[in-house]
């Protein structure tokens, strides 16, 4: 068996980064609930001109991909403990990282596709 | 000859008795599940609240209707509760509550402040 990681190049680095990643979505959390809360009731002109921002749509990315990476651990972390069949377990790992790539992009084409 | 007591091979779930801090431990884990199934739900809100005014509009008008009103409801009761017991878990990290007494009241108060939280932003967004 090979060593016990997810995306780090140890167990310690996932710990760290599962870490970092929870405080980079937690200030982006408060950050969306702070703006929603001065903001009341949204308007799509606020909205918009919020992520027209080019530090909204950097922080934004951010959180995207600490979302992704937090996840990933999560999920393989998960995925280890409760799928033993290691077919099952590969071919669910290989395919969040598929949905996970596809939803980055995605995401940087929302965040920069918008004027 | 004394006989060594055999170690239970078929545990039964329903005879154990999980502490407080179990529950919450495993309510972290299935409430980042659920928010990990939603991640292509939030995008695509993103883009629609972000696309147009028009789009805009209609996502405000979908988020009305019972089917999507659930889950919002049930993202956001994750979220929160998530993001909750993830701050206990970074206290945790740096020493504070540790011992058995603290964790459990912590567990308790976890549940509390998620529960505050989450009937906050219901009240304030969507009530």
């Amino acid at each position: 068996m090979k060593s016990a990681k997810s995306f780090g190049k140890t167990g310690l680095q996932d710990w760290i980064l599962q870490r970092i990643s929870a405080v980079i979505l937690s200030f982006y959390c408060f950050f969306l609930l702070g703006y929603l809360l001065q903001h009341h009731p949204i308007h799509y002109h606020h909205w918009h001109t919020l992520f027209t921002h080019e530090w909204m749509r950097i922080f934004s990315l951010a959180a995207l991909l600490s979302l992704l990476l937090h996840a990933w651990i999560g999920l393989w972390t998960i995925t280890t403990d409760y799928l033993k069949a290691e077919w099952l377990r590969r071919f669910a790992q290989l395919s969040i990282l598929a949905m996970f790539v596809i939803h980055f992009l995605w995401g940087i084409a929302i965040l920069w596709g918008s004027h | 000859m004394k006989k060594t007591p055999t170690p239970p091979i078929h545990l039964n779930f329903l005879a154990i008795h999980f502490p407080l801090t179990a529950w919450v431990s495993i309510a972290h884990r299935l409430s980042g599940l659920w928010l990990f199934l939603l991640i292509p739900y939030v995008l695509w809100a993103l883009e629609q609240s972000l696309f147009s005014a028009y789009t805009f509009r209609r996502l405000k008008g979908f988020l009305e209707q019972p089917f999507f009103k659930i889950i919002l409801l049930s993202f956001l009761a994750a979220l929160c509760y998530h993001v909750v017991a993830g701050l206990r878990h970074l206290l945790m990290d740096v020493g504070v509550g540790v011992t058995k007494t603290k964790s459990t009241a912590s567990a308790a108060l976890t549940l509390m402040i998620a529960l505050f939280i989450f009937l906050g932003l219901v009240y304030r967004f969507i009530g």
